[in-house]
């Protein structure tokens, strides 16, 4: 089920989700999972790989409607989606990927935008001839484009080089921080996590339940290197002891 | 290089057609400059302008109508299970009827017209764009798909900038094939049932036993049908392909 929530809040509360396994019989990949975002605050979610954390996304997304359970959207919500791949249609142009996804977007802000990542001098390159970290940069702001009430990253930043996923971070900090938007951002990293996000969900191995809700009080940008080391103690275990 | 050896291939056809003609006599086999002359003849009468236009116009219609057809009920069954189990043995059907049971019905069943003639050709290419369309729609994308969806693209949007350039690579080896297939059955349909076109002509011309005038008409065809495929066919697939990275 699918209402709009009140006053853009994100709230869902899974009871299962399996899928019917290749070999037969059920896969049962998410438990009983709960989780709420205020409107603006930026939420990471970590945990094994295989836990069913794309499953979550897809959830959420409405591209899968095949579960158990009741996830609130913020009414009329616009969605942003950045996908572990980027998703770039490659017949047509880096400015008519973000246009087309995003018909009613001012070309002013479009172009600020452009100008923000770095794409102005890409705009009229097919997918096909961007670096993966270029194309990464052109979902972002595809994403960023529509002004979306929800914003949804699936591992965005997974095999780029640590200096470019480190700079395509900052890039994410700064759009957020210059247009608050309720966020859920799917991470292996905790780091990354801890650094992007001011709360964290920890989920368990599949089938997948929240393990701890962590919150970060600090402002991203003020975050000390001592209070991350804290924080990412703190979840190393819990994790610890779960799996 | 190539077009040097391009003219080169066609002199030595030319040069085969005239040592043949001169082995087995201009009856059976005339040679290139009696075809000429006999094709300019029916060029200054207009009876070529006229049977090539009637013809073309019977090409593009079925073509059309089978392309536009087979596209949409292709997509469909590559996308709908249900669909494509009972459409399936429809189109199996289809495609293994002989062409002339097809066209014989047609004219039977609608009467000697243009109507029946165009919907017989469009039926004998029907099956086989359903089917090569509807393995194109197999191959989308669904990461793709998913990715209109949550930009909620419209269906619009969708057909035309997500779902046709995945296909178009299918469409155009349909084109492709279906023109010289429709063209083909195009003349059989007008010899069989209609007062005009190259199909009539030719097959005037076979009670006849006039072998030149077959050869002329045939020429002539073919060299519309051709440089439709170089004006018309090649640079539409350079445009739809012009995304893909060139080897360097």
């Amino acid at each position: 089920m699918y209402p709009a929530g009140a006053s853009g809040r994100l709230e869902l509360h899974i009871k299962h989700k399996s899928y019917r396994a290749a070999a037969g019989g059920r896969l049962h990949v998410l438990g009983e999972l709960s989780m709420a975002l205020e409107k603006g605050e930026v939420a990471a979610v970590v945990g094994p790989s295989g836990c069913g954390k794309t499953t979550l996304l897809r959830i959420i997304m409405g591209l899968d409607r095949d579960f158990e359970g009741i996830v609130s959207l913020p009414a009329d919500c616009r969605l942003g989606v950045v996908f572990q791949e980027p998703r770039l249609l490659p017949w047509r142009t880096v400015e008519e990927n973000i246009q087309l996804a995003a018909p009613r977007a001012n070309p002013a802000a479009l172009n600020a935008l452009f100008a923000r990542l770095g794409l102005t001098e890409h705009r009229l390159h097919y997918p096909g001839e961007l670096s993966l970290g270029l194309a990464r940069r052109v979902a972002l702001a595809r994403a960023f484009a529509v002004e979306p009430d929800l914003l949804i990253l699936d591992e965005p930043f997974v095999s780029l080089d640590a200096p470019l996923a480190e700079r395509l971070r900052g890039e994410l900090i700064e759009l957020v921080s210059r247009r608050p938007v309720t966020t859920l951002l799917v991470t292996h990293s905790i780091d990354e996590a801890i650094g992007l996000a001011d709360r964290i969900f920890l989920l368990s191995a599949s089938p997948a339940h929240v393990l701890a809700d962590v919150p970060i009080e600090h402002p991203r940008r003020s975050r000390s290197v001592d209070e991350i080391a804290v924080v990412a103690n703190r979840i190393r275990n819990v994790g610890n002891s779960a799996y | 290089m190539k077009r040097v050896l391009h003219f080169g291939s066609l002199i030595l056809l030319l040069a085969v057609w005239i040592a043949v003609s001169h082995l087995i006599g201009e009856r059976l086999l005339p040679e290139p400059k009696t075809v000429a002359l006999a094709l300019f003849d029916e060029a200054r009468s207009g009876a070529l302008t006229f049977n090539l236009g009637v013809t073309l116009l019977r090409v593009f219609a079925s073509f059309a109508i089978a392309m536009v057809l087979g596209a949409f009920i292709g997509l469909f069954m590559g996308r709908n299970l249900i669909f494509d189990s009972l459409a399936d043995p429809w189109v199996i059907v289809l495609l293994n009827l002989p062409a002339l049971v097809i066209i014989v019905l047609a004219y039977i069943w609608v009467g000697l017209t243009d109507t029946a003639a165009i919907i017989a050709v469009a039926l004998n290419k029907l099956p086989i764009a359903i089917v090569t369309i509807r393995e194109g729609a197999r191959t989308l994308d669904p990461t793709l798909d998913e990715m209109a969806t949550v930009y909620r693209m419209s269906s619009g949007a969708r057909l035309l900038y997500v779902i046709l350039p995945q296909l178009a690579p299918y469409l155009v080896a349909t084109a492709r094939s279906g023109l010289s297939l429709v063209w083909k059955i195009v003349l059989i349909v007008e010899m069989l049932g209609r007062p005009n076109g190259v199909g009539f002509e030719i097959g005037a011309a076979f009670q006849l036993f006039d072998v030149t005038r077959i050869l002329a008409y045939a020429l002539a065809f073919t060299v519309v049908m051709l440089a439709i495929e170089a004006l018309l066919v090649q640079p539409l697939e350079r445009h739809v392909s012009r995304w893909r990275l060139r080897p360097a």
